[in-house]
């Protein structure tokens, strides 16, 4: 009896206790100047034609690199594969120098022809890639990823030489030079795609570790999904005394508590973001891993123009103005984000002039004078989000401010990421919260979303005068008159109100204190070369 | 002899009920609202057709589900949809091993404190023992997994740096995630253990065992804990699916690399082939275990046989 009793015991706190009778040091050795990077979400691939992300960017910039890069700082355009450039003078034409040293990870040479037929790759519809637009500034180029030209040759690249690259444009794009760090205009490695596939073909094993030819300051030396992407120095890169880090390892940890748990226990450098209740924490106790920064990206709010009340410009524009904008910066979301005013956040030289201003006063006329006096005989009104505490939350406080401003009777949805989608694309809603995030420091990347019969117009608005502008300002090549025309059009877009913007996104993150080199910017691009560790 | 025939039985219970998960889970996944390629920026529908055509969604959907139904034969479920670098079998083999290795210690763990808690409470009913016992395992049930683990992690992690805060890298990172998964489940064993052992004690075999003259422990762990641990057995099928499925949670927390944040993602991102795969390796782990469980209660007690 006495025995049984003394073994259950021993057994039993042996088991509750394993943990420290285990535990004597926290594990894995983080690796000497190899930073640790916390990178949300698990990449969807490793090929730059395929992915659509920001977790992938993070990943494909250490990877691969494309004619020019940006300046962290100011994001103009510096050298990168190409060594030099010159522009026509309309503007329509570059023609690109390439390094002669500029070398693929298996030390085979990085030409023109790499990327004539990288281009031609994410081109491919077959292909499918999503980001395949931002090339559309390219001649032609939108005509053959649509399916209408079957020739590539008529497509505006062309091969001058083994080094020089000649790109024709479809309009002046003066951010063309400055896109080149967005992966889908990154090179890749010819016969490494055709050894394991067609150019078309997605899925194919090319991205493996031990199988994937990058161009970029390292090389891929491990890929465990879920768990880690490692890359260390590549030799063969043509600016190595540059690169200071040793490597990079890139965790994929989505759920935010578990990387700034992560982030606290020393494992990672940087994470990929905070979870909105810890950034006031860090504000108190540890300011210095605490980064807020401006960040090129837009909250804003869907109307569905297809549907009343919604279908009266003036009601539309009455929900706009009753939004207080500065109280839910101030007191809904912790991050410094900013009231915006417009759609187009005020940076990358430029700035809205029109600007949608909290006011009940003229909110209130502005119901009355569209036939709902004090709000009465206006039908209840939905307000869609996708699954997220943030979404909800500013949901919330937007409907406390309809109700009482507005009089009106304001109801909450929420679905899931692809149904929230489904809906938006086909018009199945009243309100949509909605976001953009510029994928180039240019008003353009935001204003073209909301010309007729884009697909990501998602509103059912359509304006010729707004289209009129847009298309003038592409082909516009004076820097100025293209802005106040981009200004122009903003105007009516805001003026119409077939969106309501809400919030200007900041660029939140953990770094900790022996990680030096790193320049926050708009685009939240961080420039793996410049970074890296003292004190270890 | 007649246990062939039980297993047998069950067995031709099973491909009928696996067959039918296939067939529902094929067409719900392409019922719910939003397809696997929509997307925030909208792809040209030049692109959208020829990825459709890739995949071979774009063909009707009989045609789709006897070909899936064929490729399910061969175990070849296609290439996944959202992470098109490896097929859904791939993924499997990659992720799986990873769960029921989590699964395994989770389970070690939760037998192992549930049945001695369990037994210590039974053999002193109503003492300070079992009352603490019983507490404890009523605390176990009631914390759910996502409180536990940030909790674990906080006092073995950034407290006291003994344990990694996350990943499954070296047998330490996998201390935590197990004891979470294992928890609740040992505090259910422990009061079936508990209720399975005062039943067995007070039965006329037992006093017939003590009246024999033999030990204590012996008359416990070989007469006693026999009968007593029926309760846990039936329960062990179920349980060990449980843990085996319903490591979500936990390997969200701990950032375990394994198939069932695979089988969440893939839901949410439509991702067909992916969650038709996952469904399938699940369904067949649950009734593989709850058969291993009605065979080891037939051989464990002789009533069951002999029925």
């Amino acid at each position: 009896m006495r025995c049984v009793r003394v073994a259950c015991v021993v057994v039993f706190f042996m088991m509750i206790y394993f943990p420290i009778l285990l535990g004597c040091s926290s594990g894995r050795k983080i690796p000497a100047n190899v930073l640790q990077v916390g990178n949300g979400a698990e990449v969807q691939e490793l090929d730059p034609h395929v992915v659509s992300g920001v977790t992938e960017h993070r990943v494909l910039t250490s990877l691969f690199e494309g004619l020019t890069d940006c300046d962290a700082a100011t994001l103009e355009p510096v050298p990168a594969v190409a060594d030099s450039w010159e522009v026509s003078e309309d503007k329509l034409l570059y023609t690109f120098h390439l390094r002669k040293d500029a070398r693929w990870s298996n030390g085979d040479r990085v030409t023109a022809q790499d990327f004539a037929y990288s281009w031609k790759r994410i081109l491919s519809p077959a292909l499918g890639s999503e980001y395949a637009y931002l090339l559309y500034c390219l001649k032609n180029a939108r005509l053959f990823n649509e399916g209408y030209l079957r020739d590539f040759s008529e497509v505006g690249v062309r091969v001058l030489d083994e080094f020089t690259l000649e790109a024709a444009l479809e309009h002046p794009t003066p951010y063309f030079l400055s896109m080149h760090n967005h992966y889908a205009w990154f090179p890749v490695h010819q016969a490494t795609i055709e050894k394991f596939g067609k150019i078309d073909e997605r899925g194919t094993q090319w991205t493996r570790t031990g199988n994937l030819v990058g161009n970029g300051p390292f090389i891929l030396t491990d890929w465990r999904p879920n768990e880690i992407i490692s890359v260390r120095r590549n030799p063969h890169y043509w600016d190595g005394t540059a690169v200071r880090l040793d490597g990079i390892d890139y965790y994929p940890i989505d759920n935010q508590q578990t990387e700034e748990r992560s982030f606290r226990a020393g494992m990672l450098h940087i994470t990929s973001t905070i979870p909105l209740h810890r950034v006031e924490v860090y504000r108190r106790e540890h300011p210095e891993a605490l980064n807020l920064h401006p960040y090129y990206g837009s909250y804003f709010y869907r109307l569905n123009i297809t549907r009343p009340p919604f279908d009266n410009p003036l009601v539309r524009k009455a929900f706009a103005l009753a939004v207080d904008r500065n109280e839910l910066t101030e007191h809904v979301l912790t991050g410094n984000e900013q009231a915006a005013p417009s759609l187009v956040p005020p940076d990358a030289g430029y700035k809205s002039d029109y600007q949608v201003m909290f006011d009940v006063v003229k909110a209130q006329k502005l119901l009355a004078e569209a036939g709902y006096p004090d709000g009465k005989g206006l039908p209840p009104v939905e307000i869609l989000y996708n699954t997220s505490e943030a979404h909800r939350t500013i949901a919330e406080a937007i409907q406390r401010m309809w109700r009482e401003y507005l009089n009106v009777d304001v109801r909450l949805l929420n679905q899931d990421w692809k149904v929230y989608l489904s809906s938006l694309n086909n018009l199945d809603y009243t309100i949509a919260r909605s976001s953009w995030i510029g994928d180039v420091a240019d008003p353009m990347n935001f204003l073209e979303c909301f010309q007729t019969g884009v697909g990501n117009n998602r509103t059912g608005w359509s304006s010729l005068r707004y289209d009129t502008f847009i298309e003038s300002a592409y082909a516009e090549a004076d820097i100025e008159k293209r802005i106040a025309l981009l200004q122009q059009a903003e105007e009516i877009l805001l003026e119409e109100a077939p969106i309501i913007p809400i919030y200007f996104y900041t660029w939140k993150f953990l770094k900790a204190p022996e990680v030096k080199g790193l320049t926050p910017n708009l685009l939240g691009y961080m420039r793996w070369k410049d970074l890296y560790l003292v004190g270890e | 002899m007649f246990m062939a025939v039980f297993v047998l039985k069950r067995f031709g219970e099973f491909l009928p009920v696996l067959f039918m998960i296939i067939t529902i889970t094929f067409f719900l996944v392409r019922l719910a609202p939003g397809g696997p390629f929509d997307s925030e920026k909208r792809v040209s529908l030049e692109a959208q057709r020829s990825l459709e055509a890739h995949y071979g969604i774009d063909r009707p959907l009989y045609q789709q589900y006897t070909e899936y139904l064929t490729g399910v034969i061969r175990l070849d479920f296609g290439p996944s949809f959202r992470k098109p670098s490896r097929t859904v079998r791939e993924w499997i083999l990659l992720r799986l091993p990873v769960s029921l290795e989590l699964g395994a210690y989770g389970l070690a763990f939760a037998l192992a404190v549930g049945l001695c808690a369990g037994i210590l409470a039974a053999l002193k009913p109503n003492s300070w023992l079992d009352y603490s016992a019983m507490t404890i395992a009523m605390i176990g049930i009631c914390v759910p997994a996502f409180v536990l683990g940030p909790l674990l992690v906080l006092i073995f992690a950034l407290w006291t740096d003994w344990l990694p805060v996350a990943g499954w890298a070296t047998p330490m990172h996998k201390i935590l995630p197990a004891v979470t998964l294992g928890a609740g489940y040992s505090a259910y064993i422990a009061r079936m253990t508990r209720g399975g052992m005062l039943e067995a004690l007070s039965q006329d075999f037992i006093r017939t065992a003590r009246a024999k003259g033999l030990r204590e422990a012996r008359v416990v762990l070989r007469h006693g804990l026999r009968a007593g641990i029926q309760p846990v057995i039936a329960f062990l099928g179920p349980a060990a699916a449980g843990l085996l499925t319903g490591s979500f949670v936990v390997e969200t927390i701990f950032q375990v690399p394994g198939l069932g944040r695979e089988f969440v993602e893939s839901a949410f991102n439509r991702d067909y082939t992916m969650i038709n795969g996952a469904v399938l390796v699940y369904a067949v782990l649950v009734m593989g275990l709850n058969l291993v469980s009605d065979i080891m209660l037939g051989w464990l007690d002789p009533r069951i046989r002999a029925r």
